[in-house]
């Protein structure tokens, strides 16, 4: 890399996280270092009759979040995670709302999201269809933000409005994968100088009763209805499914000239990023993890690093029976016995998995881990998989030197995703 | 940088499936537009709109991928396959990881999405398939495509409503160009003139009420009222210039040259002028090709409908081309805006005016509206030596992108 290059490296100076477990970045740290989990029996909607009826929730009052009333009424839940994200994460970076004066033009948005404004969508549905009850609808029952819910590239505008964007801006929508590929996208606007800030992040608020149904059907989500704090067990020999979670965040992310011009807090370094899909199955994943060890080589590559440097794994980790080992082996494919001297560990035993909004999640906490030096667990983790045989932080938070960190995702679709952060503390 | 070449196409418009097909339609200034038939639209506020009439999945898709899919992703099988074929490409010689799908969509599968939400809360939840949960959602194209193809590359899939054909072309020309990838399928396609899908579309404010197939969508007309929704879209092979040239490509239908996307500013906020933002749009798209705007030949223009917006995008073009400074065109106008296949479908048509030397012409357009005072190509086709043609898309809430596209070497 030049050194011009390097002074373009992205770096990530603000946080915002709307997670389950509470609003705001120190409540989502908290919860993740004590090993608190934040799944519970579903509350949003009567799901008594569906095979998985656990979720992780967001209490969330979008008015004691700062929205106003007309703001509540016009976006989704998705839209409304996603702007109080942006807000929370603008305030940190110590730029404010209107971002420090910089030009509009240079300042883009990079949003990502699976499923959109689905629960909006469902919402409007049921009342156009009055219950289901019939294929042609009702039109004069359509409200007026019905398109914005449709068109789920809303999400960005809304994002863009709150910092003032008219760069460019846009959103990703690569299923599971979203909120990676976005934050690789907003790294990639700055590094070529098609935008010197971007808001980059992703939200997902899939906990609705068509989502909830979606994964009952395939069976992919865990029927632990009994246990609900303890249902999201991956790595766990006793892992039956992944849990429902919802949730967004965003990040400000700066060129490293510019924010130690400004004397910022860097989180982060941005320093690698690489896609591949498994052209396989649409659900399914073959055992050997090939595809993802070749994204994790690949997003190294970028940052020309060698495995050794990678100190800890954010892992996907979504708790099913093959995600966990697909992962694991692409850990030991793509690092080779590094794979076995790191901690490797996933928040969604936590926090539940939020579709596309998580893969944003799972990079403000491998940030954070980076900030604070501290590897969140992996809850639940009572009973190895001798298929999973890495060491997964279990149950308990540890403190760890750390330069490096690698956060992965896995998705619907095939698509898998790999990003290597840096630290930042000296500019 | 490397360049970036178109080497395939595939077509699927309400106007034409196959290239040809379309692009014959195209220089006729034949319509896609008729009224609603793929359900009863009698107490909507939209009854015409371009639909794909010509196109059979049951022909063109294999029923264990028609079960699973969206019609959006019937579509882009159907063009993928053209393209493919039109580029002569056979995606097994390619290295796995070089190659790319990279698509645009704006609202997903949601015809399909409206069946399963139907038998959920008519029937039950266990009613609901378990296909929903690969068909519905916005990676479905991509990621089909992706699979059917063994494209195991660096996917994406761009969401920015009107816009995002041309932001998957740009980015896959960045993909190309940083060496991403050598070979990807790139574009889009929609189909959402389902109820909801409709219903959705006229909560927007901006389709027009007319029952007239010719008069439901007029962009830069005085008697412009709002646009007519279509389905369809484009697929499009864009290779790097030194992978076409390797395997020996039959022909290249043009460069993808230049890029640009700027967002507008809030509604009622500061300077809150659209036409500005769309303009710089063009102009760093221009200055990413290297051009001056003397070398563009023609604009296909966005073409709202909308009479506001129409303006805006004639004071854009105006001041950056001059007045009446360069032919403008909207094929689409025979179409209806595709959304996520729009885009996509209009860096086809300006594929085929290059190569071919003509200018292909905007119908139903009779008078321009005040504030339009465009060289609008109407009604006929004008030949035309065209070198590099731009190409301009809006998406709902203040998208705005340009492409650029230049004659092969």
């Amino acid at each position: 890399m030049s050194t011009a290059d390097d002074e373009r490296e992205p770096v990530i100076t603000g946080i915002g996280v709307v997670a389950p477990g509470g609003v705001g970045t120190k409540q989502f740290w908290e919860l993740l270092t004590d090993g608190r989990t934040a799944t519970r029996t579903i509350s949003l909607f009567d799901a008594t009759d569906f095979r998985s009826r656990i979720a992780a929730e967001c209490d969330f009052d979008p008015a004691a979040e700062g929205l106003s009333p007309q703001e509540v009424r016009r976006m989704d839940r998705a839209a409304q995670f996603a702007v109080v994200a942006a807000r929370e994460a603008m305030a940190d970076s110590g730029l404010g709302p209107g971002l420090g004066g910089v030009d509009p033009g240079r300042i883009g948005v990079s949003i990502g999201s699976a499923v959109g404004c689905t629960t909006g969508l469902e919402e409007e549905y049921v009342v156009l269809s009055d219950g289901g009850r019939r294929w042609l609808l009702d039109p004069d029952y359509a409200v007026p933000q019905l398109y914005d819910y449709m068109v789920p590239s809303t999400m960005a505008v809304e994002v863009a409005w709150e910092c003032g964007a008219e760069g460019p801006v846009s959103l990703t929508s690569t299923g599971c994968t979203a909120g990676i590929d976005s934050m690789g996208h907003g790294a990639q606007l700055i590094r070529e100088g098609s935008a010197d800030i971007v808001l980059a992040g992703a939200t997902d608020a899939p906990l609705s009763p068509i989502t909830v149904a979606c994964f009952d059907a395939i069976r992919a989500t865990s029927p632990n209805n009994t246990a609900p704090e303890s249902a999201s067990r991956p790595f766990d020999l006793h892992r039956d499914g992944f849990v429902l979670g919802e949730g967004a965040a965003v990040m400000v992310l700066e060129t490293k000239a510019a924010a130690r011009r400004r004397g910022a807090r860097g989180y982060a370094r941005i320093s690698g990023f690489a896609r591949r899909s498994n052209a396989f199955h649409m659900t399914g994943l073959k055992p050997d993890g090939r595809e993802m060890a070749e994204a994790i080589a690949s997003a190294l590559d970028e940052a020309e690093a060698p495995a050794g440097d990678v100190d800890y794994i954010n892992a996907h980790g979504s708790g099913t029976r093959q995600n966990d080992r697909h992962e694991t082996a692409a850990f030991k494919r793509s690092l080779g016995e590094r794979a076995r001297e790191v901690p490797v560990s996933s928040i969604k035993s936590m926090i539940g998995h939020s579709l596309g909004a998580i893969g944003s999640i799972e990079v403000a906490a491998s940030a954070l881990a980076l900030h604070h030096q501290v590897v969140p667990p992996t809850a639940n983790l009572s009973t190895p998989d001798p298929e999973c045989d890495l060491d997964y932080v279990p149950v308990t938070a540890r403190e760890h030197p750390m330069n490096a960190v690698l956060s992965v995702g896995s998705g619907f679709g095939g698509f898998q995703s790999a990003m290597f952060l840096r630290r930042a503390e000296a500019l | 940088m490397t360049a970036a070449v178109v080497t395939g196409i595939g077509v699927v418009a309400p106007n034409g499936v196959g290239t040809e097909n379309y692009w014959r339609s195209v220089l006729a200034g034949r319509s896609g537009v008729r009224p609603l038939t793929r359900f009863d639209a009698g107490g909507y506020p939209v009854r015409v709109a371009g639909e794909v009439t010509e196109f059979d999945a049951a022909e063109h898709v294999p029923s264990r991928l028609r079960v699973q899919t969206d019609r959006w992703t019937q579509l882009a099988f159907h063009a993928a396959d053209m393209a493919l074929t039109d580029a002569g490409a056979d995606p097994s010689e390619f290295p796995e990881y070089d190659m790319a799908v990279l698509t645009s969509s704006s609202s997903g599968g949601t015809e399909f999405g409206q069946h399963e939400i139907e038998r959920l809360w008519s029937q039950g939840s266990r009613y609901v398939t378990a296909y929903q949960s690969i068909a519905w959602f916005y990676a479905a194209t991509t990621g089909q495509l992706s699979i059917r193809h063994g494209m195991r590359g660096p996917c994406g899939v761009v969401c920015t409503e009107q816009a995002g054909g041309l932001d998957a072309t740009g980015r896959t020309r960045r993909l190309l160009a940083d060496g991403g990838a050598r070979f990807v399928l790139t574009g889009g396609t929609d189909a959402s003139l389902c109820p909801y899908g409709v219903t959705a579309q006229s909560a927007n404010g901006l389709l027009s009420d007319s029952d007239d197939p010719d008069r439901g969508f007029q962009p830069f007309a005085a008697t412009a009222g709002g646009y007519v929704p279509g389905e369809g879209g484009a697929i499009l092979v864009a290779e790097s210039a030194e992978a076409a040239e390797a395997r020996g490509a039959e022909r290249v239908y043009g460069r993808i040259t230049g890029y640009a996307a700027t967002f507008d500013p809030r509604p009622g906020g500061r300077d809150a002028d659209g036409g500005s933002r769309l303009r710089k749009a063009a102009e760093q798209a221009l200055a990413d090709a290297g051009l001056e705007p003397a070398e563009i030949d023609v604009v296909f223009a966005d073409a709202s409908g909308d009479p506001e917006r129409d303006r805006l995008e004639s004071m854009a073009l105006d001041r950056l081309f001059g007045p009446r400074g360069v032919p403008v065109t909207a094929p689409k106008t025979m179409t209806g805006r595709l959304y996520g296949g729009g885009a996509a479908l209009d860096v086809a048509t300006a594929l085929l005016s290059i190569r071919d030397g003509v200018i292909p012409p905007t119908i139903n357009v009779p008078a321009l509206a005040p504030g339009c005072d465009l060289d609008l190509v109407r009604d006929e086709p004008r030949p035309a030596s065209l070198r590099n043609a731009l190409i301009l898309a809006r998406g709902h809430g203040g998208f705005n992108a340009a492409l650029v596209i230049s004659r092969a070497h």
